[in-house]
């Protein structure tokens, strides 16, 4: 692994210290949920086993391809304004947002089956957990998407360039880890439980 | 300048001048942030204080008296989660770290300004959130054990919601100091030249940032358990409350040593300055920070050891938890061999810094009592502990902090403390505080358990000591407070370094102007040169 | 766009990840659905982080700050396991 610091790209060494510290503080508070899963996983194999099957498999694969893909038009955008390209930008912020939007869209579609089923919860520990590790991690996304908004307008004032998108490159740091978060949850609720 | 020009014009120079409210409100600057969570967390150490008189009040009588058993509750469990969270954990932090974290390695101010702002809105609005929660005054005990915080009809959630933002508020804080130690340093100040307080604040930081989540997420589920049903801690959905417990302590264990590791920062400041000598082991002092910050991590079920947790975990904490002495043992040898044949002088800093190894030393010993499984079985949630936590987190950190403030009043106000005034508040704090808390320990060998309203005859005479001595305390915590009032009307002008200090903070004036430096230094020695003409690290 | 181009291999590989995994679901494996399901999102979260995040041409200082909590992260974990499995 090289460690390289390209004069015009990137940004300040401070900036990507806080941002990875800021996402060390996420890592543990979704970690706390984790932990309740690896507990009552642990405990209650059989009713994590039996519940999880009450999810969609086919909508959760369809929304990990969806943040997947919003990962990659973020990272293209960044790469973009890297290059002082802002109208690359302009269009890889609002893919992603269409992304993210369309990935709360299938959550809300989800959530209003599961409630319309009985589902809540308090229905038992593995929706308490589905819910809650779904529904801080959908949080995380309209953050996420509310500060892409601002960049897009921002954008549009033409604020970023080649020598300044610190910015840009903290929020998909940001999105990035959104997306990671979402690559565990996935196959925990959906796929294993 | 005449003395009286100095006097009339003192408080508002420097960084003070700028007056009105939006001066402070919008404020970047890291001094005056750092002020207004000085006054902030001071004032709940008052509140907190005032608290405790009363419930000390209370414990006169061993039957029921003034108060109902309820109330009681309450009032213990408001001076805990106000002490804790509203003052000892931001105390020394976020204010004199805010303060004089830049100062000290010659900076003109965090990584982060605006950051630093919003957390200390954050802060406050925190306190209002949490202040708010009186309205129906939590009594679940500071530590909110499930089942019943799940269940008590009193504003647990408010409460956790208070709590919630102020613990971003440090979180944004420990990531502001991370960023900036690594990042802001003068030229020159390698990490074996930056002074020993900022290693501690760098080993907080690191605690800050990864142990308060945790804390944050385990609000949130208590909010969930009670406004959704969610039954995590909750036995009849199959749930465990240990479950709470371990998250619970996760954050609460590592955050003493946010308590405690600022504070020996500051008594590593003091005793080479007040004791004209070089600090003794350096780098074992500043790796020694880092070692209680990261064994902190792996000790947190000693909280739990009678709860019902299994007999494997209690072993393997119980192990690891004997480690964490022997850091916090350096610190303390190295003090101690700093002193010998030093040139002491006994000013007010250098008294704090004093009591607080000699208190702290108690405090940290009596925790091998607590930490040993099976003596902990005796001792455990009775009045034993109630004396350990106040040895190490008042006999500790907060004489830290008051050596702390006796040190760098001068500069942060440009004004000197009254140093008999200062005295007489010490003996008295140290007279009372021995008097009310060195009974506990008996009391708790004894048997007498902690968070009860009313105990059995037996205990009452202790408990009548314990109480005088707590008006003692107060009177002298009182008397301190007067002199630093009166003090920033009408001491005398402080001049630079009125210490001969050899941090970066003494070269500039008292009180600083607003851009720290007129120039940023280059460094070019360790700050601990006193009579010596080397300096560790130079064989890196 | 050449510059582009690894990211675009990094997102097919992990839609490729994403369909193995889903795969593998549907087969009764026992033990070792978890292990595959979780083997398969670290190696999608590695990539994710190497190559969208930039960690593979990082300094050390930003690398260290984006592992070592991995380390605290584990220690919560397994700390309350220790609890749990072994009452």
């Amino acid at each position: 692994m090289k460690s390289e610091q390209p004069k015009h790209e990137g940004a300040p060494v401070s900036a990507r210290l806080g941002i990875w510290a800021f996402l060390a503080t996420e890592l543990l508070l979704f970690g706390a949920l984790f932990t309740v899963y690896a507990v009552y996983r642990t405990v209650y194999p059989d009713l994590f086993h039996q519940e999880h099957l009450k999810l969609n498999r086919l909508l959760g694969a369809l929304n990990t391809i969806l943040l997947l893909t919003s990962s990659l038009s973020m990272a293209v955008g960044i790469a973009a304004i890297r290059r002082g390209r802002q109208q690359v930008l302009k269009i890889a912020l609002v893919l992603t947002l269409l992304l993210a939007a369309g990935f709360l869209g299938i959550k809300y579609l989800e959530w209003s089956e599961d409630f319309s089923h009985g589902l809540l919860p308090k229905s038992n520990l593995f929706f308490g957990l589905y819910f809650m590790m779904t529904g801080l991690h959908g949080l995380h996304v309209i953050f996420g998407m509310l500060v892409m908004a601002w960049l897009l307008v921002c954008a549009n004032r033409g604020q970023f360039s080649a020598d300044y998108n610190t910015p840009v490159e903290v929020t998909g740091l940001y999105w990035h880890f959104v997306d990671l978060v979402w690559i565990y949850l996935f196959p925990l609720l959906y796929l294993v439980g | 300048m005449s003395e009286e020009m100095v006097q009339s014009s003192g408080l508002r120079r420097g960084y003070l001048e700028e007056r009105g409210f939006r001066s402070w409100a919008f404020t970047h600057d890291h001094k005056r942030i750092g002020i207004m969570y000085l006054i902030a967390t001071h004032l709940f150490f008052l509140v907190g204080g005032l608290l405790a008189v009363l419930l000390r009040l209370k414990l006169l009588t061993p039957g029921p008296a003034l108060m109902s058993s309820h109330a009681y509750n309450v009032l213990f469990t408001m001076h805990g989660a106000m002490m804790i969270f509203l003052f000892i954990i931001p105390a020394i932090p976020s204010s004199l770290g805010n303060f004089f974290i830049p100062l000290l390695i010659g900076a003109r101010d965090v990584a982060f300004p605006r950051l630093n702002l919003y957390s200390l809105w954050l802060f406050l609005i925190g306190i209002v959130v949490t202040v708010a929660s009186l309205l129906n005054p939590i009594d679940t005990g500071w530590t909110f054990y499930t089942p019943y915080s799940a269940k008590s009809a009193t504003a647990v959630t408010a409460l956790s919601l208070g709590l919630f933002l102020v613990g971003l508020s440090s979180i944004l804080t420990g990531l502001n100091f991370l960023v900036t130690i690594h990042t802001m340093r003068a030229h020159g100040m390698t990490w074996y030249r930056m002074p020993l307080f900022i290693w501690g604040m760098y080993a907080t930081s690191v605690i800050q940032v990864l142990a308060t989540p945790v804390i944050g997420m385990t609000f949130v589920l208590l909010v969930a358990e009670r406004l959704l049903g969610v039954g995590f801690f909750d036995p009849a959905k199959g749930g465990d409350p240990l479950l709470f417990q371990h998250f619970f302590w996760f954050y609460s264990h590592p955050v003493v040593y946010v308590m405690i590791l600022p504070a020996m920062g500051i008594i590593s400041e003091v005793i080479p300055t007040f004791a004209r000598k070089p600090i003794f082991g350096y780098k074992a002092i500043a790796y020694s920070a880092l070692a209680i910050a990261f064994i902190g991590f792996l000790v947190w079920g000693h909280h739990m050891f009678v709860s019902g947790m299994s007999t494997t975990a209690s072993v393997i904490f119980s192990f690891l938890t004997f480690f964490v002495a022997v850091p916090t043992g350096v610190k303390i040898f190295n003090w101690i061999a700093t002193l010998y044949r030093g040139s002491i002088s006994l000013q007010s800093p250098m008294i704090w810094a004093l009591t607080f190894i000699f208190l702290f030393i108690i405090g940290g010993l009596t925790g091998l009592f607590l930490g040993s499984l099976a003596t902990d079985v005796h001792v455990t949630d009775t009045y034993f502990l109630v004396a350990h936590f106040h040895y190490t987190m008042m006999g500790g950190t907060v004489m830290g902090l008051f050596a702390g403030l006796h040190y760098w009043f001068p500069k942060m106000t440009g004004r000197m403390l009254n140093e008999r005034w200062a005295f007489h508040a010490w003996w008295l704090i140290v007279t009372g505080f021995n008097v009310t808390f060195f009974p506990m320990f008996i009391l708790g060998m004894q048997g007498m358990p902690r968070r009860y309203a009313e105990y059995p005859a037996k205990y009452q005479p202790l408990n009548i000591v314990a109480t005088v001595g707590s008006w003692v305390l107060a009177l002298g915590i009182l008397i301190m407070f007067v002199n630093f009032i009166r003090s920033l009307r009408h001491g005398p002008a402080a001049p630079d370094n009125p210490w001969h200090g050899l941090t970066l903070e003494w070269t500039i004036p008292s009180p600083p102007p607003v851009e720290n430096f007129e120039e940023i230094p280059t460094v070019t020695d360790w700050p601990y040169s006193y009579g010596e003409k080397e300096e560790p690290g130079n064989e890196e | 766009m050449p510059a582009y181009r690894n990211y675009v291999v990094v997102w097919v590989v992990l839609l490729l990840l994403t369909a193995v995994t889903v795969g593998v679901s549907f087969l009764s494996l026992g033990l070792w659905n978890a292990a595959v399901a979780l083997g398969i999102a670290s190696l999608k979260a590695v990539l994710v982080a190497l190559y969208f995040m930039h960690l593979r041409h990082e300094v050390k200082l930003v690398l260290g700050f984006a592992t070592f909590p991995l380390l605290i992260l584990g220690l919560i974990i397994f700390g309350t396991l220790t609890d749990f499995l072994y009452r």
